[in-house]
């Protein structure tokens, strides 16, 4: 269970980590400058077990995986959003942040509520509104490296 | 049904006769690309993953690009990382400052990427090499370290949107142009998780430099990928930027479009129609033309990046500077993709053009694309730059401004200062 932060489209990699802070990759000080240039209390604000949902393109712009390492090591248990930006999406998998696309989920959960998510199952309860959300299932392959516990493992197997 | 150049592209790199848009796929890699802000986290990922050595050391391509000259202690550290790293498994594609140049203008220009490749980098706008005909896309860290354990890339196969190119653009209008003109109208995620597929009649009329400035951008409308159709154009560039290493054994391949290939939409894209184009803050899909922009006062232009630092983007800018001055408090910052780019500034006399405008003119570097270093912009001030991204912040503070034009488009702006039309200088 986790509170909601709420933003809106197109969620750029530049304000989830501004470059000024990429002469660095060391997740702890990457998460306390995350989110800095969309909401600068961020940071001090959120708990562990918190979750963000935003509106479609989230992560758009640079490749840089800082993002969803900082997003992850602040604390954040995943990202719901309807679409995200390729790269991120592959970022999101591959450094363990989970994310699900859900537009309904979007369309309906406000910030601060109390939500419950169940990876597996793809299941988003709103405990604030009593309303349940069914995210998009992913892909097998996904699924797949997934299950390995991400790429890194996923390639530790296949060497 | 058949293939789109993606599809037959990846395809072939997957061993396969035949693929569909949705089918997971695994495809052997040409080039794996890095630079000094993604590649200390790649290489970190790879030790994780027990690799040793990099799969081909020819195939690796590492340019410490971003924050070079090296900013400040934390970015030279990042560097001597990469370094290291380069020395230890003897990458014999390692650029250092002095020979390097902005990675998406040098790796083209050094011919270490051709037609039919499959090209994966971790820096996002690593799509430019599409305009050479080749697959070409940006990954995370994580997918650069398995790219360089395995040499092979996971994809999900792309559905397409061909762009049918006409007509002859004006006078004043470039690549960029066409590009803001295209994302303006589809929007930053026009082209979400798909290709966007640049062909028709029009193509003969774009440079190569034209090409690399769209190719560029596809990213900023969310494609997975831009690709050209590969005319003379391409083959006589390729020709004249053959690499030296033949380690390398690159051999290019020509993949055209199946007559019957699918796409979600098709584009005509007349080029005559179109008219020098900004991107207002803070989307590069808030596009105005030039006659709609009113009176935008400026304090910074940036002209460079891997959209616009290349030859013909210098030399449009010489021929506007000529003989004029930079407007009092603007500050124009003009920065060559390569060493090549910058020497070829020096010898024909742009260099001298530059200095006497009042530009500042640097060796080659990412720099303040990103609001890594060499001008970053202070609250409230506003800068036009021929860069790919106007986020909020993305130059500098927060309370900035970037509005993405042609480099004649900020030249221009640096004389009169605010955003203006070549045509009125």
């Amino acid at each position: 269970m986790g509170k909601v932060y709420k933003y809106g489209e197109n969620v750029d990699t530049d304000v989830i980590i501004p470059a000024r802070h990429l002469n660095t990759s060391e997740p702890a000080e990457l998460a306390k400058h995350c989110m800095e240039d969309i909401d600068a209390a961020f940071a001090e604000k959120v708990c562990s077990g918190d979750i963000i949902v935003a509106g479609r393109n989230f992560g758009c712009g640079s490749s840089r995986e800082h993002a969803p390492i900082a997003i992850k090591a602040a604390g954040v248990r995943c990202v719901i959003a309807p679409t995200f930006a390729r790269i991120f999406y592959r970022n999101a998998f591959n450094t363990g942040l989970p994310i699900l696309e859900c537009e309904e989920a979007v369309a309906g959960i406000s910030a601060g509520d109390e939500v419950e998510v169940d990876f597996e199952s793809g299941k988003i309860r709103d405990l604030t509104t009593g309303k349940d959300y069914q995210a998009q299932p992913f892909p097998p392959f996904i699924r797949k490296i997934i299950d390995c516990g991400g790429l890194v493992e996923y390639v530790r197997e296949s060497l | 049904m058949g293939m789109t150049m993606t599809q037959k592209i990846l395809a072939a790199h997957a061993g396969l006769k035949k693929v569909k848009a949705g089918q997971f796929i695994e495809a052997d890699l040409d080039v794996v690309l890095g630079n000094d802000i993604t590649t200390p986290v790649a290489i970190k990922e790879f030790d994780k993953m027990g690799a040793g050595k990099v799969f081909d050391r020819h195939k690796v391509v590492l340019v410490p690009d971003h924050f070079t000259p090296n900013k400040d202690i934390k970015a030279a550290e990042q560097c001597k990382a990469l370094r290291e790293f380069a020395y230890a498994q003897e990458i014999s594609n390692y650029f250092e400052v002095g020979e390097m140049g902005i990675e998406h203008a040098l790796l083209p220009e050094m011919g270490l990427v051709v037609a039919g490749d499959v090209i994966i980098g971790a820096d996002s706008h690593t799509c430019t090499y599409g305009a050479l005909g080749a697959f070409s896309t940006g990954i995370g860290s994580t997918d650069m370290a398995a790219g360089m354990a395995r040499g092979k890339a996971w994809f999900k196969i792309p559905s397409a949107i061909k762009f049918e190119l006409v007509g002859k653009p004006g006078k004043w209008v470039s690549g960029k142009d066409v590009i803001l003109h295209i994302i303006g109208m589809i929007g930053v995620d026009g082209a979400l998780y798909r290709s966007m597929e640049f062909m028709g009649p029009g193509l003969k009329n774009l440079s190569m430099d034209d090409r690399f400035a769209m190719a560029n951008m596809a990213i900023e409308a969310g494609a997975k990928n831009g690709i050209f159709m590969v005319d003379e154009k391409t083959k006589e560039y390729m020709k004249d930027h053959k690499t030296k290493n033949k380690e390398m054994g690159k051999r290019s391949k020509v993949y055209l479009p199946d007559k019957d290939a699918e796409y979600d939409a098709v584009y005509t894209i007349d080029l005559s129609q179109i008219r020098p184009t900004v991107s207002f803050p803070h989307l590069p899909e808030n596009t105005k033309t030039i006659d709609q922009v009113g009176d935008v006062k400026i304090d910074q232009v940036v002209i460079g990046s891997c959209t616009n630092g290349r030859m013909e983007d210098m030399k449009i800018t010489a021929k506007i500077l000529k003989g004029k001055k930079v407007a009092k408090g603007v500050r124009l910052i003009i920065i060559p993709g390569t060493q090549n780019v910058y020497l070829e500034c020096v010898r024909n006399g742009y260099a001298e053009t530059f200095i006497k405008a009042g530009a500042v003119f640097s060796t080659p570097t990412c720099g303040p694309c990103l609001g890594g270093h060499m001008g970053i912009l202070a609250a409230g001030e506003r800068a036009v730059a021929t860069t790919n991204r106007n986020f909020v912040g993305r130059m500098g503070h927060v309370d900035s401004e970037v509005y993405l034009a042609s480099p004649a488009v900020a030249a221009a702006s640096a004389i009169a200062g605010r955003i203006a039309g070549p045509e009125e200088i």
